[in-house]
């Protein structure tokens, strides 16, 4: 084996260097420009009292985070995104759990059902929100409709099983899903979970791939239901899948936007009922041009996000199994 | 199936019997399920082609009486709908081959060279990828403000020109292409600029593919960016101009649910002709966590 000089090696070492940075270039001065540079710019913002159409700007410390803290409407909008990724969370991540394993079977058509659930996922959030105003109109939306008849079904069903006697157990009134604040955060779970479970599907999938089969072939010889191999077998053997599929979906819940913009036409819902922290940072941010309170708010959002990653990464560390 | 053929008739008949009822279950729930999903998409387009009186039927009518496929044209006349298509397909495309481009570079540096502080770097592109995209939004804003870029492509197009997400899904395939081919390519002349044209670029066809096309799809459906980055119709794109759009016919739903569906047909068309592609790339994202 030829032996190579150090000096050589490291010049070598250095003209890759040059060559490296070179081919990071264009990547490094985009990130810079709009990643690195705003992350700590914002910072500096929060600590101003920034007025965009102002021409001086000035420094006020914590006053935004103190004040925020105390404004009732910013606390709204986190109780209200708190209760949305409350309901989407673990809804969706249930639901698709479900679905993989079901799919996971040898069933034909596999492919076909697999497409049906992914659908949703690649469509324009502004698309399909207009899609589900209309679902949830209160006079012709399919919604609506489609439970009246579930209501008539489900009376003449208890009409006939009681001979009779009971006529109308479910009288069902139009819901006013839009204009009636205690719907606002379900409506828009429901588009939610709807939207992303297919996504989620696809990911548990391709965990349940890596899932040796014969385990649940032994486990089957030695008696187990299908139901313990679920909670021996598969659950603890997907746990990375489901940490992964979890971190994303928290996420990006947290930062629910555009689905409330759309579903009520640019407003935050009746009575605000919608107003996200992301609603309330673009509200102050580029309708009232509140740059630094906007900014603080933001961040905010961050802390929070971050804060929940890492419980979930401690919890993660006893209860995820990875292998080797 | 050895397990099968021990059992006695009986139990033969009866462990049959249990098999069917669970695929019966099976087939049901994944069926059921499936309708419930393409059900909007069905509704969407019946809706589309109804007659104004059909619309405010209050019982479900799943085909309208003679489709009036007039209402897309009615619906894609009373906008610019023409030009917004322009600017989203522009947009997406620029926007996804400068990225490719771009990606391909960083992550093949990444994956094959040896240099100064590639750890401390890649730390850093990695990190940005914790950060939600809010926290950058103000901060961004003033930017193009400074450089006067609001209602241009330019706001449109250069700040989402490099995706981590990309440049970490690129570096995965690279580094799974055998290293020895790169040194006995090097040690043979071949410059690496050459190697990453010649050898490593057409080896990583599937996973450039799922890059551009997560990329081409997320620029088409981009909304919070291009809502505040412009201000006439001129630069709007789809989503953008179909949220005008509603304020403008209000609760005509029948044309709202045609330009619904024109919105979303590029891309779901584009997705059923490459869904394998698509559904694999986002399988092997979520193996690597």
């Amino acid at each position: 084996m030829l032996r190579i000089p150090a000096e050589m090696k490291r010049k070598k070492y250095w003209k890759e260097t040059l060559e490296a940075y070179l081919y990071l270039l264009p990547a490094f001065v985009i990130l810079g420009m709009f990643s690195f540079y705003p992350v700590v710019k914002s910072v500096i913002i929060s600590f101003y009292d920034w007025h965009l159409l102002r021409k001086e700007q000035y420094f006020v410390g914590l006053e935004n985070y103190q004040k925020l803290l105390s404004d009732k409407t910013f606390l709204m909008a986190i109780s209200n995104t708190f209760r949305y990724v409350v309901g989407f969370v673990p809804i969706s991540i249930c639901l698709s759990l479900i679905i993989a394993v079901l799919l996971n079977n040898k069933i034909k058509g596999r492919g076909l059902l697999r497409l049906a659930y992914f659908l949703p996922w690649v469509t324009s959030s502004v698309a399909i929100s207009m899609v589900w105003r209309w679902i949830y109109n209160q006079h012709y939306g399919l919604l609506n409709m489609a439970l009246a008849e579930l209501a008539q079904f489900v009376n003449k069903l208890v009409e006939l099983a009681t001979l009779g006697n009971v006529a109308q157990i479910w009288e069902f009134t139009n819901i006013n899903w839009l204009m009636e604040p205690r719907w606002t955060i379900i409506n828009v779970v429901i588009i939610s979970v709807w939207k992303s479970i297919g996504y989620y599907v696809v990911i548990f999938l391709a965990g349940l791939q890596n899932v040796p089969t014969e385990l649940y072939e032994a486990a089957e010889v030695d008696g187990a239901t299908a139901w313990q191999s679920f909670w021996r077998i598969t659950l603890p053997l997907i746990s990375p899948t489901t940490f992964f599929i979890s971190i994303i979906a928290i996420i990006g819940a947290f930062k629910l936007f555009t689905e409330i913009y759309v579903l009520y036409t640019g407003n935050p819902g009746p009575l605000s009922s919608g107003l996200t922290i992301v609603y309330y940072v673009y509200r102050n941010a580029f309708q009232r041009y509140r740059m630094g309170y906007a900014s603080a708010a933001a961040y905010i959002l961050f802390a929070i996000i971050f804060v929940f990653t890492l419980i979930q990464m401690y919890a993660s560390r006893r209860r995820v199994h990875y292998e080797g | 199936m050895a397990r099968y053929e021990m059992l006695a008739e009986d139990q033969q008949w009866r462990y049959r019997l249990s098999h069917f009822i669970k695929r019966f279950f099976l087939y049901a729930v994944l069926i059921g399920g499936a309708l419930i999903m393409i059900t909007p998409f069905v509704w969407m387009l019946s809706s589309s082609l109804k007659a104004p009186h059909e619309i405010s039927l209050k019982y479900i009518k799943w085909l309208p009486e003679s489709p009036q496929w007039q209402n897309y044209k009615i619906a894609w006349e009373a906008a610019p709908f023409a030009m917004y298509f322009k600017n989203s397909f522009f947009i997406a495309t620029v926007c996804m081959l400068i990225e490719v481009t771009f990606s391909s570079l960083a992550a093949y540096a990444f994956a094959k060279m040896n240099f100064f502080g590639k750890n401390v770097l890649f730390v850093l592109f990695l990190g940005t990828m914790m950060i939600p995209g809010e926290v950058m939004l103000i901060p961004n804003y003033m930017t193009m403000v400074n450089f006067g870029w609001i209602d241009t492509y330019y706001a449109l197009i250069v700040p989402w020109t490099v995706s981590v997400f990309s440049i970490f899904l690129l570096r995965q395939f690279f580094m799974s292409i055998p290293h020895e081919l790169f040194e006995a390519a090097v040690l043979d002349g071949c410059s690496k600029f050459r190697y990453l044209l010649t050898v490593m670029l057409p080896l990583s066809k599937p996973a450039l593919a799922t890059v551009m096309l997560f990329k081409f799809i997320g620029s088409w459906n981009a909304f919070l960016w291009v809502l505040i980055m412009t201000n006439t119709p001129r630069m709007r794109t789809i989503p953008v101009g179909l949220t005008y759009f509603v304020s403008d016919v209000g609760a005509q739903y029948n044309y709202l649910m045609a330009a619904s569906t024109f919105a979303m047909a590029p891309i779901l068309i584009l997705f059923l002709l490459l869904q394998k592609q698509f559904i694999q790339g986002i399988a092997r994202t979520g193996l690597k966590g």
